[in-house]
Parts: structure tokens; C-alpha cells; sequence
């Protein structure tokens, strides 16, 4: 953080991020986790968690704790080495982008001048961990979500890239915190409404969220790639499930909500994350509201919407910008 | 992959879903021979809760055969009853007095709505919707709490008796039920907006598991399934039993039989259902609830049979007296297992995704099918 | 072509309409009981517990005379009368009562065999135990601690 600018030696201050960010993904996870349950709940008329703490909050912790606790079991005929690895992989390339997520105009670890393509690298990983997950646990339905799920993240790649470029294009830099001043005036999401709607669309499918949950398609494979994971195992799939949401909307943010910009508060340096996390868990409410709202489509539906929808629709889009730039800059 | 093996063409390997798997609901197994997603050769394995109603049947008195009736299809138990006492009405020549003929209408027909409901919420949920279950569950349990309060019970009712009901019902029941069927009709906007234009279940179900009306009359598909490919059967028109001839209500029919349809003709029936216990209410007659009956009753030798609609489609009893308490020979056509037995051909050669709705649209109760 | 941007829009907007739905059905209350904290009043008057011997309000004992109907009516044999003959009492006094409710379907054919009223349904729903013995029930023993 730039808090900690004025210690002498760069080592402590990535020290400290390391430990501020992972803490923040833990602590995401679980406010993502009561959220969720909260919300699920209360779409469906329950209550939700309502036993453990009031109004079920330490609900999260008692889970987790339990899942520490549990036993990490070792089906028959795994790859062990990877059936290890992959809740690992799963787990720290969501980690990494946090290092350059402008949380607001002095909160970011390194404004890196390729932030954006960064992220896009490094989120890719993701697919290789369900990969190595489903692979390794030397069962079918795991297999089965593995296979659909990077399918999917190589279909919804394109489409996201392609949006994704249409903005830089725009702002002329990719640069995360470039991007968010070149919004200081107007957000994105008033002049590329289409492109939003794409990226959000690509993003719940990018991570796997209902109603593009299929490679843990519950009703057709009972849990996916993560069938045969149990304890922690489980639970860093769920971390990164969780954090990866979190990066999705926070580029979503980035690009389109106009980042930490809003009604100035004080500090605005600093406080500008309030807006920011505002903005990012808005969008996370959204998701977890598709969730519990829609069916699941098919699979070859998935990939119908990537090509036959998605891909032209971001060209089209990315195409109109490039010459609307051009003519309005002549 | 272990059992992967080697065909001439293809490499196809088995996929065993069930008999715990999340949308075989109960225990089911379907042994499946799949090329990549594609399914090219389902086989459900039945019997793993096999009770051997039938023979059961056949060791016993009529009347204490009763109980069991209600717990093969527990999600539709009141046609089961109704299957049952009418059978033995028929075959001992018992009258039953019209007051309990229509409580028994009103009955089964609120069975059936509840029935119909639990489906719509374990079809969504197999097409990984998990809201719209919550929503039915709520307007069933208005359902079980009314017949809860005549019957006894909430799932597994034995209510009907040779000769008529167990009691008569109370005037709370039928305010109940008035309350309960406005309730139901303006709860179908809410499945309406939340489920059947969604495009995404449209996507889901259109086209997806077509039973052609030959297809169907060949393996002898009835209810529901029937009636979404276009062929209008159903019991309650076609032989009528009780005192359904009274009643005004239609049969909906689908056109192409597939998962869409049957899930429109499901809902369709409803309402037809209220509008059936709509009428019910509005005539009810007065007298007693239970005719005169023996205590002991003797089946007269020779066979008799007695059909009904239930949830799922026809449910047929057939029996063979030789002049005892006790049936020769008892024999339960169950709907589902016909209904079942499409499967293996409807499910060549499409995705496994498609399977589960297909298997969902199906409405299948294993305990039904195993007896 | 115009079918696919028409399905883009029908489709999108019954995307909306669903969210819609979901989204009021968040702001109603819920309709969860959340049992044992709260109970509802659904338990009627002629819900079916297991069966349990009615007092007769003249002797403040059981109205039973142990005539073995019930038993005889039961499908699952489930039921077990014992009775024996005291001096100055007509007929038989019952000495045993027994239910094994592992077996019960709660059918209601003892309650309807039985031409004296002495046995109904009780209204205990809150049962739960962990072994086989603990349902079988002496019913006999239970009247009398129902005072
Ligand atoms: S309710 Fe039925 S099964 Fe239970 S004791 Fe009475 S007769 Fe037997
Ligand atoms: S409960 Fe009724 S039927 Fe049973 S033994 Fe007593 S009096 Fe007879």
C-alpha cells in the first residue's frame, strides 16, 4: 500500500500487501459466503442462517473451522501430486490480481502499465487448476466438469478480451489506474452499455456461476471437478470461487463504474475505496440475485451464446468504437 | 478411466448415475454407455426398494392391505387409496355414498395439485434452478396442512375406506381450501413470469426428450406424458370413476411432446384440478361419509379391475377373488414404470445434461415403480 | 435474422421479469418456521399420533375391556392386549397394553375397530429416540402417568 511508501525497504511493503490481500480474500470469502446464504435465503422466503451468532453471523466462521478440521480425503487411484496441487492453483492465481486492483487513487499495491492484460493472464490459470482438479481425481463426473469448464473459459476468453480492448481502446492505456481517470468525467458503462452487458454475461460464465455453473452442474454431476475434494481441499476451490468473483466485478468496476470515483468524500485519496467496494459487491449482489433466479443452460447453449452472440456483438462493438475514435480524433 | 473400452467406431465408456446421485430422485440407477457428453445407451436398473407390495396384498385381508397403498406412490397417495377401495368395491359390490365420493374427489384432486407441485419444483432444480422448489414447497405445505386436518397425515395418507372415508370433513377444511385455491391461482403468475418464459428453461425443455404418439402408445405411457404428445387419455374422461362425470373440466393436451409440453400440461392440469374442487365444494351433498360395509370382506370368486388417474398417469388395480378375505392374485399397473421404460430409446444419442431433464420431465417416484 | 435479435430482446426481458420476481419475493417476509424455536398450530385436533388409551371420566380409568379388536384389526400386528379375570368386575379387566410403533402405519384401523371409543390418536409429534425399544410403547403406563 502507499501507506507504507515511506519505509525504506520495498520488501516490507510487499510483505504487508501480501498479508493485507490474503487477509482480504479471506475476508471476502466470508462475507461472500454469509451474503450469499443470506441472500439465497431470503429469495427463497427462508431466513437463511439464523442459529449460530445473531442472525446466523458467525455462521461462516463455525464452517470454516469445520472445514479446517475435517479430514483431507485421498480417494483410491488419485494422481497424488496433483490432486494436491490443483486446490493450490485454484487458489493463487485469484490472489495475484489483487496486487494491481487500484482499490482507489493511492490504495494499490503496483499500478503495473499492463495491468489489465495481467489479470487476463493470470485468471486464465484458473481453468488449468479445474483442469488439474478433474483430471487428477480419476473420477468421471469430475472429469466431465473439468473438461466443460475449460471449454468454456476458452469460449468466454474471447468475448471478454475483446470488450476488454474496446475500453482500453477508449482509454488509451492499460493501466488500471489510467483507466480509472480516464472516467472522471463519464463512466464507460454510459458510452459502451453493450460492452458492459457482454463483460458481465463472460464474466459470471468466466467464473463459473450460475446459470454458467456447469462444470459443477450439481443436478447432471453431482459436484464437477470437485467431487472428491473434502476440508480445506473443498474450501479453497470455495476461496477462489469467491475471490475470483471479486476480481471480475472490480475490472467490471474498473472499466465501466468509473473505479473509486463518486460523490467526493474526504481523503478522497483514501476513501475512495468506499465507492469502489460499493460498486464491486453492487455487482456482486447481481450475481448471487442470477444465481438463485435462473436455470442452468446447456452446454452447447454455452457455447452458442459465446459464438453466435457474445463474440459478434463485441466485435461489432469494438469495430464502431475504433472508427467513432478515429473520426472524432480527426 | 478404468472401464473405458474399446468399440469398433467409437470409444464409449459407462457412466454409472445412481442410486445416489442428486436428480435420480430416490434410487434410481441408469447405467450409461457415453461417448464424451453424449449418452448413447441409458439402462435404469430397478428393484433397489423393492417391498413386494403385490404379494403382500395377497397375504391379507383386503382391509389391511390398505396402509400399503398410500406408500408406494407417497407423493400421490390418495389416488393409490382411491385405486384400491374402488377396486374392492367393485369386486365385493359395495355402495358408497355420494357425499363420501365427492370427498374423495376433493381429496385426490388437492393430492394431485401437491403432487404436481413437488414435480415442478424437482424439475427446476434438476435444471439447476433452486428458487422456483422453495416457492412450491410453500404453496404445498398449504395443501398437506389442509389435508392434514382430515386425514391425519401429511404424506402418506390412508384416508379412503371400503364404502367411503375415514371421517367427514370439517368446515375448516373446506374454508381451507376455498382460501387454498384462490391462493394457488394467483400463484400461477409467479411460476409463469419465474419459469416457463424464462428463455433459458425454454432453451432447456423445447425440443428436448420427444415422445411421438406412437412412440408413447407403443410402450404404453399414460398421464401426463401422454397427454403433453398430443393425446388426449385421461381416466377421468375416458372411464370415468367416482363421481368425476359431474364435473365440468377439460384434458390439456401438448402438441410435440416434449419436456416443454409436458411441463405446460402439468401446470394446466393444475387448474383444472381447482376447478374440479371448485365444483366439488359448490355441490357437496349432504348424508354419510361412510356406507354400509362388512367388516370382513369377501371377494367373490373371479377377477376385477379398477383404474384411476393418478399424479403420474393410469394406475390400475387387478384382482383375483376365490371367495375369501384374502386376494388370490394382486396385480398394480403403476404409471411410472411404463413411463420409465421410454427412456432407454428417447435417451440414444443425446447429451447428458438433456438425460437429466428428460428424467426430471418424467416425474418418476421410485418407490412406485419398485413396490 | 430478425428472429435473432427479436430472441435476443423476448429473451432478455423475460431475463428481467424473472429477476423481478425473485427480487419481491426477497422484500416479503419469510415463511419459514423455524422449529423448535417456534411451533405452528397446524397439529389439528385430528392429527395422528400414535394411539393412546382414553380415560373414561366416570372411573377415572381406562375405557378399555380389553376385547382385542384393535389388535385383530391391525395390519401390522402392532398391538398386544393382555387381560385377566378379578373377582367382582364383569368381564375382563386389561392388564397389558402395548403398542410397537416401529411398525404402526398409523393407519387408523384400531381406532375405527374399537366400538367403545377407548383408544384415539394422540397428538405427540415431537418423537424421536435412538434405539427400536424406545417405541414400544405401554400404553397402559402412559395413562396413568398422564394423571
Ligand atoms: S394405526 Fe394401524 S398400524 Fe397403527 S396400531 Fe392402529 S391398526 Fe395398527
Ligand atoms: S382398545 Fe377397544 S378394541 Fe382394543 S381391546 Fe380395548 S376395547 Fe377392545
Amino acid at each position: 500500500m502507499e501507506i507504507t511508501s515511506f519505509l525504506p525497504p520495498d520488501i516490507i511493503r510487499m510483505i504487508v500487501s501480501a498479508v493485507v490481500i490474503i487477509s482480504f480474500v479471506f475476508l471476502n470469502a466470508m462475507v461472500m459466503t454469509y451474503a450469499e446464504r443470506k441472500l439465497a435465503g431470503h429469495f427463497q422466503r427462508r431466513p437463511g442462517p439464523m442459529e449460530v451468532g445473531s442472525h446466523g453471523l458467525l455462521q461462516v466462521i463455525v464452517d470454516g473451522l469445520k472445514l479446517i478440521g475435517k479430514q483431507l480425503i485421498l480417494p483410491k487411484d488419485v494422481d497424488r501430486p496433483l490432486f494436491r496441487l490443483a486446490p493450490l492453483l485454484a487458489f493463487i492465481p485469484v490472489v495475484l490480481p489483487f496486487i494491481v486492483i487500484p482499490f482507489s487513487e493511492k490504495l494499490q499495491v503496483a499500478d503495473l502499465n499492463i495491468g489489465l492484460i495481467f489479470i487476463l493472464a493470470i485468471s486464465s490459470l484458473n481453468g488449468m487448476a479445474v483442469l488439474i482438479a478433474g483430471w487428477s481425481s480419476n473420477n468421471k463426473y469430475s472429469l466431465f466438469g473439468a473438461l466443460r469448464s475449460v471449454a468454456q473459459n476458452i469460449a468466454y476468453e474471447i468475448p471478454i478480451l475483446l470488450v476488454v480492448l474496446t475500453v482500453a481502446l477508449m482509454a488509451n492505456t492499460f493501466s488500471l489506474k489510467g483507466l480509472v481517470e480516464a472516467q472522471s468525467g463519464m463512466w464507460f458503462i454510459l458510452l459502451q452499455p453493450v460492452a458492459f452487458i457482454i463483460y458481465f454475461i463472460a464474466g459470471l460464465a468466466e467464473t463459473n456461476r450460475a446459470p454458467f455453473d456447469l462444470s459443477e452442474a450439481e443436478s447432471e454431476l453431482t459436484a464437477g471437478f470437485h467431487t472428491e475434494y473434502s476440508g480445506m481441499g473443498f474450501s479453497l476451490f470455495f476461496l477462489g470461487e469467491y475471490a475470483n468473483m471479486f476480481v471480475v466485478c472490480s475490472i467490471a468496476t474498473i472499466l465501466f463504474l468509473g473505479g473509486w470515483h463518486g460523490i467526493p468524500l474526504p481523503f478522497l485519496e483514501y476513501t475512495g475505496v468506499f465507492w469502489f467496494l460499493l460498486k464491486v459487491y453492487a455487482l456482486l449482489f447481481v450475481m448471487i440475485w442470477c444465481r438463485w433466479t435462473y436455470p442452468r443452460v446447456r452446454f452447447d447453449q454455452l457455447m452458442n451464446l459465446a459464438w453466435k452472440y457474445l463474440i459478434p456483438f463485441s466485435l461489432v462493438n469494438f469495430i464502431i468504437t475504433a472508427i467513432v475514435l478515429v473520426i472524432v480524433k480527426l | 478411466m478404468k472401464s473405458e473400452t474399446n468399440t469398433q467406431q467409437n470409444q464409449s465408456f459407462t457412466l454409472n448415475m445412481g442410486p445416489q446421485h442428486p436428480s435420480t430422485h430416490g434410487v434410481l440407477q441408469v447405467i450409461l454407455e457415453m461417448d464424451g457428453e453424449y449418452v448413447l445407451d441409458p439402462q435404469p436398473v430397478l428393484g433397489y426398494i423393492h417391498r413386494m407390495h403385490e404379494k403382500m396384498g395377497e397375504s391379507r385381508p383386503c382391509r389391511k392391505f390398505l396402509p400399503n397403498t398410500g406408500r408406494m406412490d407417497y407423493v400421490c397417495a390418495l389416488p393409490f387409496n382411491h385405486g384400491y377401495v374402488g377396486l374392492i368395491e367393485r369386486a365385493a359390490g359395495i355402495e358408497v355414498p355420494p357425499r363420501a365420493e365427492y370427498i374423495r374427489v376433493i381429496t385426490s384432486e388437492l393430492n394431485r395439485v401437491a403432487s404436481h407441485l413437488l414435480w415442478l419444483g424437482a424439475f427446476l432444480l434438476d435444471l439447476g434452478a433452486f428458487t422456483p422448489i422453495m416457492y412450491s414447497f410453500d404453496d404445498r405445505e398449504q395443501i398437506l396442512d389442509i389435508l392434514e386436518e382430515i386425514t391425519g397425515s401429511r404424506l402418506t395418507y390412508c384416508y379412503f375406506r371400503p364404502g367411503g372415508v375415514y371421517q367427514d370433513i370439517s368446515d375448516k377444511f373446506i374454508e381451507g381450501t376455498r382460501a387454498f385455491i384462490k391462493r394457488m391461482r394467483s400463484r400461477f403468475s409467479i411460476y409463469e413470469k419465474l419459469v416457463a418464459t424464462n428463455i433459458i428453461f425454454i432453451k432447456r425443455a423445447e425440443g428436448v426428450g420427444v415422445i411421438s404418439p406412437d412412440m408413447a402408445r407403443r410402450y404404453g405411457v399414460t398421464g401426463p406424458l401422454l397427454r403433453g404428445s398430443g393425446i388426449s387419455y385421461d381416466i377421468r374422461k375416458q372411464e370415468p370413476y367416482s363421481v368425476y362425470s359431474d364435473f365440468d373440466f377439460d384434458v390439456p393436451v401438448g402438441e410435440n411432446g416434449d419436456s416443454l409440453d409436458r411441463y405446460k400440461v402439468r401446470v394446466q392440469e393444475m387448474e383444472q384440478s381447482l376447478r374440479i374442487i371448485e365444483q366439488a365444494l359448490d355441490k357437496l351433498p349432504e348424508g354419510p361419509y361412510l356406507g354400509k360395509a362388512p367388516k370382513k370382506i369377501k371377494l367373490p370368486p373371479g377377477d376385477s379391475s379398477f383404474s384411476v388417474e393418478a399424479a403420474r398417469g393410469e394406475l390400475a388395480y387387478y384382482l383375483v377373488g376365490d371367495g375369501s378375505e384374502i386376494p388370490y392374485r394382486l396385480k398394480i399397473r403403476v404409471p411410472s414404470y411404463s413411463n420409465l421404460s421410454v427412456l432407454p430409446e428417447l435417451g440414444r444419442g443425446i447429451l447428458l445434461a438433456d438425460l437429466v431433464t428428460i428424467m426430471g420431465s418424467f416425474d418418476l417416484v421410485i418407490p412406485e415403480i419398485d413396490r | 435474422m430478425s428472429g435473432y435479435f427479436s430472441e435476443i430482446l423476448t429473451g432478455g426481458k423475460s431475463l428481467l421479469v424473472g429477476l423481478g420476481v425473485t427480487f419481491k419475493a426477497m422484500l416479503q417476509p419469510v415463511v419459514t418456521v423455524q422449529y423448535p424455536r417456534e411451533k405452528t398450530d397446524v397439529t389439528s385436533s385430528n392429527y395422528r399420533g400414535h394411539i393412546e388409551l382414553v380415560r373414561n371420566p366416570e372411573t377415572g380409568s381406562f375405557k378399555c375391556i380389553a376385547c382385542g379388536l384393535c389388535a385383530k384389526a391391525c395390519p401390522s400386528e402392532c398391538i398386544t392386549v393382555k387381560s385377566e379375570k378379578r373377582e367382582g368386575v364383569k368381564g375382563k379387566v386389561l392388564t397389558v397394553f402395548q403398542l410397537d410403533f416401529t411398525k404402526c402405519s398409523l393407519c387408523g384401523s384400531c381406532v375405527e375397530a374399537c366400538n367403545k371409543g377407548a383408544i384415539r390418536f394422540s397428538q405427540d409429534y415431537n418423537i424421536a429416540g435412538f434405539t427400536k425399544e424406545e417405541f414400544h410403547y405401554d400404553l397402559l403406563k402412559r395413562l396413568e402417568e398422564m394423571g
